[in-house]
């Protein structure tokens, strides 16, 4: 037992290590610059990508490459970002601004991959590690513990740089001014404090923090790929959540120890049971969970308010809609028109291809109301909902293949289990509030790709069982027409539902408990019973969603479709395309299901080869989307029913003032004598 | 008859006594000030009155229930209503919504299942009981227009009309005077004296502007260094020459 | 010699509303100046203005002859402006003593430093046994004496107090004006922002009266009591 122990010490050490250099990247983010940092493996992997192009692929010497990487490339994107983005968003609320590190999560790797031309790549030339050639084994202790010179090294470079940052806050008044520009940039400024230049100081300096981590990371695996870093910047938030976010050597300590335990975990464990193989990787998201709902110097943790917030004013509220009848009815006529000529499409002109689109597009669309009431609601940030739908999405096919139940039955039944686990989940949750709450749920939903998800009883196991359609009756819906019509009731409903409770005791309630929890409660609204409800509602709907899909493909797609990435991704396109009502679902599902296929793959190629004759565009890559709506997200903070939402808005008060205008010349006309 | 009793409230923050032995009483219908000078303890025992804290020792007890163990969101249930010092508002809300909320958060009971059939709505009555309080704090005219777009002082009359709506016993104002210009404290003072003397709404009013509460309350308690150094009638307790030197200094 | 502060036909706006319209004045150094007049009137955008925290829209604000105009606010900080601002004005997640060391630290060395501060716990023992206690835990009162105790030990050339009577019990406010007086002695010019008239006029040489965003009265402060209409 403690030679096993001793051994799970020399194999985890190196694996905390690299855990911890993220966990001090992370943290120092959140201290010196106020930011909940989810993209902070997307500038670890800009950096592994530089590094590996000039260094593997250009043949330059690794020392200089990595320098580029990590000391020019790393600190002027962070830079970047603070002068564009985040330097604006200082008044923006935690989760507006975790949000937008979604988005950049997104779209910052699809943007490497486009400028650098760069796909998965082997990490160092096939051979896998930091230096070319083989690595170099030593064992000091004896054949039983072997370390490796990677090992070594990545060891030596967090202990250095741990020790340079400590050494900063503790003997220099940067940090100081750093943390006094995360309070209150303006009330720094009082106290002679350039504020601007510290900011982007201390981006430059995080983002240096995360480019270190990505070019000592990304050699020790197989392929150079964002997705990698996203696995491990949750374990890195693990560890920094053990130091509540502002020590450095707590959050040091916690990622040793979380390497050292999973190490343990998978020696003392049966080999190759599913809880072996599963708890390994997932070990860091369960810990973040659990310590998120236990630990209580997070809890009740709320921001701190900037006294000279008031200095720059309140954005605008944001339009109402006063639509006089006649702009009302035409809008309404408007979207009556579209709605004939696209069912005429459906059921006469269009193809296979495009009728298993849509089949596709009206699932994705009850799953996006989820965020609707999750986000626009109750004005959270769940990053679970994919996992929701995949409950429901198995559960749908396990009762229809083993039960032998109604596939209908089955939908509402997976829905109610998605419903019961979301209110579950929620329950220590809601206290908590704002972007551990998110976290959490990103906790959770790591924890079901990597645990739940693989067991047999869940996904059917090797045979993948054929999700069925459903047949009430005599009316078969194997037919896809049939099919498209059964789902459009589904989402009418759900729809209606989300609009009653929006306007209801619920909605109302929530949206009072959004505006301000203390004074909710001074009215008699308690957040607990409220919030619950809306998760559980949420995740229901999501389940139901997530059936609706499996039927509608006739299987689980699980890692196409519900995986956590595709999870982050929900959010990002329903928060850009407007999560505040049914028509920014329906504008998302569009936008997630066809934007691809229909705008960059042939409208847009066709109209580019239309109107000039010299460069001919075949079709766009789908990286754009990615891109596009990782980037919409990021005007979330100021656009928060959505940008399509508020163009839409602002374009329709602008006819209706030019209608007023129109109708009131004439009397002012004639009064004037 | 006493509504409010606290008594022997007792708390203190790592080692330091921010309240010791601190016992008031409220009785129905009265107008009562609580002043004293920062840090005091007016904010700890405003907040051990609410449940935002429990107190180390003592009681607090409202209309013969001891409040101890309910938590702050069912005080309100109770006949318990508040402002806040720094503004608390709903914010993407209109004025009259912040009233439909209240009264549907007093009267209604708030299923899942009766906002899904479509019972959640508001109706004709709680939009006329809304509209009869709008109408009484002078804020009618207001009642379409975002929360935004409002002074600092109707703010305040907001929070005051969002708490009548749940059928207070009590009132009790965090400095509601704070920020607000001559003008505008005098309509509130106006407004506070008329939902006193028309509802027999109690109030618990902790203020620093003497003038203020010299003008609207007839018994008042005095902290100072958390314990109660004076209280009662107003003009006998600002005579008090204690007072005059812990808080009210050479202006009087 | 040209005033301290001098502030020419300045306009200034908060967001899509204009707050300030043509204000003028100058204030000579050594002297003090009560900013009076109603919620809305535009008081604290203009000690804005002074401190460099709003950039005018049009005018000049012209400090020691130089122009300050679109100067940014720590520029005005390190010419020896202090801004002393309404309600919460020290940081609340550090401590006292690193709220101190934040504003003393420009131009001092390491030693000096630690010299200033035990300084400003001379002043004020009541920060020195708090030193180690979260700023944002003071109370009101506690939380003003800490920045003005900045203020004492660096003997700015003018300090900006906007309403620091506010939430203030009457005992208070007093040992503020009084510690206000003692700053005005040691030769730091004052521009007081108040919603209390009294005590700013008693401090006062010179007032000015804002109304609607326009100067509506400038003149000798014990002339102006009776333009305040309260």
């Amino acid at each position: 037992m403690l030679e096993d122990f001793i051994r799970s010490v020399f194999q985890g050490v190196p694996v905390g290590a690299v855990y911890a250099l993220i966990a001090l990247g992370f943290t120092l983010t959140y201290k010196t610059a106020g930011v909940f940092n989810l993209a902070f493996g997307a500038q670890a992997f800009v950096a592994a990508a530089v590094h590996w192009e000039l260094h593997v692929h250009n043949g330059w010497n690794v020392a200089v490459s990595a320098a580029i990487a990590v000391l020019v490339v790393s600190p002027a994107l962070g830079v970047a970002l603070d002068f564009v983005l985040f330097r604006h968003l200082r008044a923006a609320s935690s989760g507006a601004r975790l949000v937008t590190t979604i988005g950049l999560l997104v779209a910052i790797p699809n943007i490497t991959k486009l400028v650098l031309r760069f796909t998965r790549h082997p990490s160092t030339g096939g051979a896998r590690g930091l230096f070319s050639g083989p690595d170099v084994v030593y064992r000091p202790f004896g054949d039983a513990y072997p370390i490796t010179r990677d090992e070594l090294v990545q060891l030596g470079v967090v202990v250095v740089a741990g020790l340079a940052l400590g050494a900063m806050f503790r003997f220099t008044h940067l940090g100081l001014r750093m943390r006094a520009v995360v309070e209150s940039p303006r009330l720094a400024e009082l106290g002679g404090v350039n504020s601007a230049r510290v900011g982007s100081f201390a981006w430059a300096l995080s983002s240096a923090f995360a480019g270190l981590a990505g070019v000592l990371i990304a050699p020790t695996y197989q392929n150079v790929d964002a997705a990698n870093f996203f696995e491990l910047v949750i374990a890195g938030i693990a560890a920094a959540a053990f130091g509540s976010l502002v020590s450095l050597p707590r959050a040091f300590a916690g990622a040793l120890g979380l390497g050292v335990a999973s190490t343990y975990l998978a020696t003392v464990l049966p080999t190759n049971s599913v809880l072996a193989r599963g708890l390994k990787p997932s070990l860091p998201f369960v810990v973040l969970f659990v310590w998120v709902v236990i630990a209580p110097g997070l809890r009740g943790q709320r921001d701190v308010a900037d006294p000279l917030s008031g200095v720059a004013p309140p954005p605008p509220a944001s339009a109402a809609d006063e639509r006089s009848r006649s702009l009302t009815i035409a809008t309404r006529g408007f979207w009556s028109v579209v709605g004939v000529i696209v069912a005429w499409a459906v059921f006469f002109a269009i193809n296979d291809f495009w009728l298993k689109r849509i089949q596709v597009l009206l699932a994705v669309g009850v799953i996006f109301l989820s965020i609707t009431v999750m986000t626009g609601i109750a004005g959270q940030i769940s990053l679970c909902q994919a996992a929701f739908a995949a409950i429901g999405a198995f559960a749908t096919t396990q009762l229809a293949v083993e039960q032998g139940m109604s596939v209908l039955v089955g939908m509402l039944l997976g829905g109610l289990v998605s419903a019961l686990v979301g209110g579950l989940l929620a329950m220590p949750l809601v206290r908590i509030g704002g972007v551990w709450l998110a976290l959490a749920t990103l906790g959770f939903a790591l924890f079901f790709h990597s645990v739940i998800a693989q067991l047999a009883v869940v996904n059917g196991g090797v045979s993948k069982p054929r999700t069925p359609r459903p047949l009430i009756g005599s009316i078969d819906f194997a037919a896809d027409r049939a099919f498209i019509v059964l789902e459009l009731v589904v989402f009418a409903i759900a729809a209606t539902i989300v609009v009653l409770v929006r306007g209801g005791t619920t909605g109302r309630f929530l949206a009072a408990l959004r505006g301000s929890e203390v004074a909710a409660a001074s009215i008699g609204i308690g957040q607990w019973r409220s919030r619950v409800t809306a998760f559980a509602l949420s995740a229901g709907l999501a389940g139901l969603g997530g059936g609706l899909l499996a039927s509608a493909q006739q299987s689980v797609n699980y890692d196409v479709s519900f995986s956590p990435q595709v999870g982050l991704f929900f959010v990002v396109v329903v928060v850009t395309l407007g999560s505040r009502s049914i028509e920014g679902a329906l504008q998302a599902a569009f936008g997630f299901v066809l934007f691809q296929p229909l705008i960059l793959e042939r409208a847009l190629p066709w109209v580019i080869n239309h109107i000039q004759p010299f460069l001919h565009v075949n079709a766009i890559s789908g990286l754009f989307r990615d891109i596009l709506f990782g980037l919409g997200a990021l005007t979330f903070a100021k656009h928060p029913e959505g940008i399509l939402e508020f163009q839409k808005r602002r374009s329709l008060n602008r006819i209706q003032r030019s209608i007023d205008r129109r109708k009131q010349q004439p009397t002012e006309a004639g009064s004037t004598p | 008859m006493s509504l409010l009793t606290a008594a022997g409230v007792s708390k203190s923050f790592a080692g330091i006594r921010a309240l010791d032995d601190v016992g008031i009483e409220v009785a129905v219908g009265e107008l009562v000030g609580l002043i004293g000078p920062n840090g005091a303890g007016k904010t700890t025992f405003f907040n051990c009155l609410l449940g935002m804290l429990r107190p180390d020792e003592g009681t607090v007890s409202f209309d013969g229930h001891d409040l101890s163990r309910i938590p702050t969101h069912r005080r309100a249930k109770l006949g318990i209503g508040r402002t806040f010092q720094r503004i608390e508002l709903f914010g993407g809300m209109s004025v009259r919504e912040h009233l439909l909320v209240a009264e549907r958060a007093h009267r209604g009971e708030g299923r899942l299942w009766k906002d899904i059939v479509g019972r959640g709505r508001v109706t004709a009555a709680e939009r006329e009981r809304a509209d009869a309080v709008l109408d009484r704090l002078g804020l009618l005219a207001d009642a379409e227009r975002p929360i935004e777009s409002l002074s600092l002082g109707r703010g305040r009359l907001v929070e005051i009309g969002r708490a009548l709506m749940t059928d207070p016993r009590l009132l009790l104002l965090d400095e509601p005077s704070s920020g607000l210009d001559h003008q505008e404290t005098e309509e509130l003072s106006a407004v506070l004296r008329a939902v006193n003397l028309d509802e027999g709404v109690a109030i618990l009013l902790v203020e620093h502007d003497v003038a203020m509460v010299r003008a609207l309350v007839s018994r008042v308690f005095v902290l100072d260094f958390g314990t109660l150094i004076a209280s009662g009638p107003t003009e006998t307790v600002f005579a008090d020459a204690g007072v005059r030197r812990a808080y009210l200094g050479a202006e009087s | 010699m040209s005033p301290l502060l001098e502030l020419e036909a300045v306009d200034a706006s908060y967001g899509p509303f204009r707050a300030l319209f043509g204000v003028s004045f100058s204030l000579e150094s050594g002297s003090a100046l009560a900013l009076l007049g109603a919620n809305g009137a535009g008081k604290t955008t203009l000690a804005r203005v002074c401190t460099g925290l709003v950039a005018p829209t049009a005018g000049s604000v012209r400090f020691d002859g130089v122009d300050f105009s679109d100067r940014r606010a720590f520029e005005f900080a390190r010419a020896g402006i202090v801004h002393a601002v309404e309600g919460r004005s020290v940081f609340a997640t550090l401590t006292v003593e690193e709220n101190l060391a934040l504003a003393l630290a420009s131009g001092r060395k390491r030693s000096e430093l630690a010299v200033a501060i035990d300084e400003a716990y001379a002043l004020f023992p009541r920060l020195g046994e708090r030193r180690r206690q979260i700023a944002g835990t003071l109370s009101g009162g506690e939380q003003r004496m800490l920045s003005l105790a900045r203020v004492l030990v660096d003997r700015p050339r003018l300090l900006v107090a906007d309403e620091l009577s506010l939430g203030l019990a009457p005992i208070i406010v007093d040992e503020v004006y009084q510690t206000l007086a003692r700053i005005r002695e040691a030769g730091t010019t004052l521009l007081i922002v108040e919603q209390h008239v009294s005590h700013a006029l008693a401090i006062a040489d010179t007032a000015v009266i804002l109304e609607r965003g326009s100067v509506g009265y400038i003149g000798p402060a014990r002339d102006a009591r009776a333009h305040v209409g309260v």
